[in-house]
């Protein structure tokens, strides 16, 4: 549901002119699976995912060429208004950030942005997110305390909570467990496996084990190009490239 | 719609940058236009002392109140400076405890914020206390005071800056705080040129802390305590004279006085792009 | 590197030398200050005794050669010029630091921030002779123009146009700084869900950043207060109530200079003057001090 046409990003800075961080990826992103992007760290995982909802274009010396398909619509094409697209492709982020607002606030803030929706409707939204995410019933009696009182565990739930709140068709999940606990990590993964049939979920992350747990679709990236991508249970059982094999036994990365 | 707003937003971010950035401009091109024009006339005013009958339209120059400024103003340079190097010192964490720091750095919060005014003054009161009339040592310590807080904040900053580790090797090597402090000397120095131009920029172009204890003097400074007077107070006294000629010499004097403090504030970045971390703020 | 003992006892003496002469310097310079704020106050006692303090904060006749000190003109006019000035640059302030935050690529965001810096820079006797030469003459023009007012151009308005040129770039830069201080993901995290730039500014910036901003507006009001001569060369220094924008005025700082030069000769007038200064020092120093404790404690609440 997701396709990439020959992308490629390029860094302009002072420094380095034109280094190119993502080397002509083509692919294909199945919808309502869990597609996990896998690789060391630095190797242009992350400016993939944000080549998705355009965050990219809030820098400066970024140059993206190529096409990105959602949904048969090239979101680079001119046309698209930036807001809307995002909305409909929501970004989480490593660290989980509260906007400086109460709970509530911070789930029904996508909601007000986009206008023409009641007081009623809000608060049934705003429950039904932190319901899913599994975040209701420890902060139902202060939904207006700042939500800068929450654990990091409960702050990213939060933020997923926050992002599905507004109805996107993809997640982009930007190793989303990297700053939590064990316990709390492993809370986050189930609430995906629990979502994953609702949205295109990307996941970036680093670490293997996740990787076989989450996955339904893997990518392997590697300096900025694709190595492999497939099934994850193919791709675990047989990889077909050398480097694959290598990452996944431990050796390199 | 929102995307109204943005439009609209960004239309009244763009002109009230605008409205900045043309006020600078509108300082810069005044006074050059105007003042410019009788400096090249006559640049002989900048090097003379007025004539008797100056302030009527007479000959002469500033001369004198540039003399009396650099009078003033340099050894409140130096005055402050030593000061400022040493009460910035001891604020470092590794020569006063926490709460004794924190309360120095208030009361130069609270001498940093003071109006020059109220410097001139207290200045004053001494002086009639003391049955004085307006000196240049009066003047040169109501300076000091108002450059001091401007020097010790950027010393503090540039040795709050100095790469922690260096610290740590010395003082494990078995130095004493002030041998440690020679070492740091050399990354705080840029920082502490820095803070003495901007000062000495400062105290060069204030006039409310020194109009009282200079009184009306228009002859060149004699000693400590002849009166003198500044140049940015003779800019206020002539700026509104009856006498074009005298308004005239008023905006050269502007001229002088602004390129000069340009200047200083121009090296002074140049040397603070030397130091490896942030820039020094106005406040914190 | 094994350093001989004798050495060491005098390498360790020159250290409690050292740190000795540091702390005796910072204390000798609280000490001068402190004295010449005990000096203010015991040069005001003269003219707070001998008239009563309501009297001289709310009376407006000034007339020191008959002994009538109204100091409520000045405090108005203080006020007055002060607002009004700062209702000016806080809105033009704010947004060119959102605009150069936010909009401006990065390095030209910086040169800007430098150049808006060069103002901070100018003497204010430069603010005053510029804003006489080219603002005093327009006022006049405008103000007869469009509202038949007779005005020399020397009023409240010309003084509250000026100051707010004086504040621009301390409200700026410290709102910058505050702004820039945000974590990037705040920014993706609103963008991320669809709002446009201008709404993540108002939403979340802008409540993030508050403590500093409002923190950067105290700092400005308070050099504004303290502003002198820009103010007295525009102002009209004229003791009396203002009746409009357009009349002269006067604030204590300019009242302080424009009425030196006649009365420092008589002791009840000098105490006046170190009156006024005195109420100056503790508006503004009150102002500066709340501008960090308010910093602070918002900081807690706000947990930003």
């Amino acid at each position: 549901m997701i396709k990439t046409r020959n992308l490629n990003i390029e860094y302009h800075s002072r420094s380095k002119n034109g280094v190119l961080a993502l080397k002509n990826i083509s692919l294909d992103i199945p919808k309502n699976k869990i597609t996990v992007i896998m690789g060391p760290s630095g190797c242009g995982k992350t400016t993939f995912l944000k080549s998705l909802n355009r965050l990219h274009s809030i820098n400066n010396g970024v140059k993206v060429t190529g096409r990105v398909l959602i949904g048969d619509e090239d979101i680079y094409h001119p046309r698209h208004l930036l807001p809307e697209l995002r909305r409909k492709v929501g970004l989480i982020s490593q660290k989980p950030v509260p906007l400086p607002a109460s709970i509530f606030e911070n789930v029904a803030y996508g909601l007000r942005i986009h206008n023409h929706i009641s007081r009623k409707e809000i608060q049934k939204t705003v429950q039904e997110s932190l319901q899913r995410t599994h975040l209701w019933e420890e902060v139902k009696s202060r939904l207006d305390e700042p939500a800068a009182d929450l654990s990091l565990g409960q702050l990213q739930r939060l933020s997923i909570a926050r992002a599905i709140a507004v109805n996107p068709r993809v997640l982009l999940c930007d190793e989303i467990t990297s700053a939590l606990d064990p316990i709390s990590s492993e809370k986050v993964e189930h609430l995906l496996l629990s979502i994953k049939e609702d949205y295109t979920i990307v996941l970036v992350s680093h670490i293997l084990r996740q990787v076989k747990r989450l996955a339904d679709y893997v990518i392997f990236m590697f300096f900025g190009e694709v190595v492999e991508h497939g099934e994850a249970r193919q791709m675990f059982d047989s990889p077909q490239n050398q480097v694959t094999r290598e990452y996944i036994k431990g050796a390199i990365g | 719609m929102k995307y109204l707003e943005e439009k609209v937003m960004q239309f009244l971010m763009i002109g009230s940058t605008l409205v900045i950035v043309g006020s600078l401009f509108f300082i810069f091109i005044v006074t050059l236009y105007r003042g410019g024009g009788t400096i090249i006339r006559q640049p002989g005013i900048i090097l003379a002392a007025p004539g008797p009958r100056y302030l009527l339209g007479g000959g002469g120059g500033f001369g004198h109140a540039i003399l009396g400024s650099l009078a003033m103003a340099i050894p409140a340079t130096l005055l402050s400076s030593l000061l400022a190097i040493l009460i910035a010192v001891y604020l470092q964490p590794d020569y006063s405890p926490p709460r004794v720091s924190g309360m120095i750095r208030s009361f130069l919060d609270i001498l940093w914020g003071t109006p020059s005014i109220v410097y001139g003054i207290f200045v004053l009161t001494v002086l009639v206390f003391f049955h004085q009339r307006g000196s240049v040592m009066a003047g040169i310590i109501a300076l000091t005071f108002l450059e001091l807080p401007i020097i010790t904040r950027y010393i503090d900053e540039s040795l709050t800056a100095a790469p922690r580790d260096l610290k740590e090797i010395a003082y494990s090597m078995g130095l004493t705080r002030l041998e440690v402090f020679r070492i740091l000397l050399k990354y705080s120095a840029s920082g502490l040129v820095a803070g003495i131009l901007i000062g000495l920029g400062r105290a060069l172009g204030d006039a409310a802390s020194v109009i009282f204890t200079t009184g009306t003097a228009s002859t060149i400074p004699k000693g400590l305590f002849s009166s003198a007077t500044a140049l940015p107070v003779i800019i206020f006294q002539q700026a509104n004279s009856f006498y074009p000629s005298v308004r005239d010499h008023a905006y050269a004097a502007g001229v002088f006085l602004i390129t000069l403090i340009l200047a200083l504030n121009l090296f002074s970045r140049f040397l603070q792009q030397k130091i490896s971390r942030y820039r020094i703020q106005e406040s914190k | 590197m094994i350093i001989p003992p004798d050495r060491l006892g005098r390498r360790l003496a020159k250290d409690r030398l050292g740190v000795n002469i540091m702390a005796g310097a910072t204390l000798l310079v609280f000490l001068a200050f402190l004295s010449f704020v005990v000096l203010l106050i015991v040069k005001s006692r003269l003219i707070v005794f001998r008239y009563s303090l309501p009297e001289l904060l709310l009376s407006s006749r000034w007339d020191p050669v008959n002994h009538t000190f109204g100091f409520f003109p000045s405090i108005l006019g203080t006020f007055i010029v002060t607002l009004l000035s700062m209702a000016i640059a806080i809105p033009v302030s704010l947004l060119t630091a959102i605009y150069i935050s936010e909009y401006l690529p990065k390095r030209t965001g910086k040169y800007l921030s430098s150049f808006i810096d060069v103002l901070a820079g100018i003497p204010s006797v430069v603010f005053g002779l510029c804003m006489l030469l080219v603002f005093v003459p327009l006022v006049a023009e405008l103000a007869q123009r469009w509202f038949g007012i007779e005005t020399t151009g020397m009023c409240i308005l010309t003084a509250a146009i000026t100051l707010s040129i004086m504040v621009f770039p301390i409200i700026v830069s410290l709102a910058v700084e505050s702004l820039q201080a945000l974590p990037r993901e705040m920014r993706e995290t609103s963008l991320s869900l669809g709002s446009t730039r201008w709404q993540m500014v108002k939403k979340v910036l802008l409540k993030g950043a508050g403590p500093g901003i409002i923190s950067a507006i105290l700092l400005g009001f308070g050099r504004a207060l303290g502003e002198t001569m820009a103010v007295a060369m525009v102002i009209g220094s004229r003791n009396t109530l203002p009746d409009s924008l357009f009349s002269a005025g006067q604030t204590l700082p300019s009242l302080i200079v424009s009425s030196f030069g006649e009365m420092m000769s008589v002791p009840e007038d000098q105490s006046a003057l170190v009156f006024v200064a005195l109420v100056l020092f503790l508006l503004v120093t009150v102002t500066n001090v709340s501008a960090k404790t308010v910093n602070n404690r918002l900081r807690k609440k706000w947990r930003y």
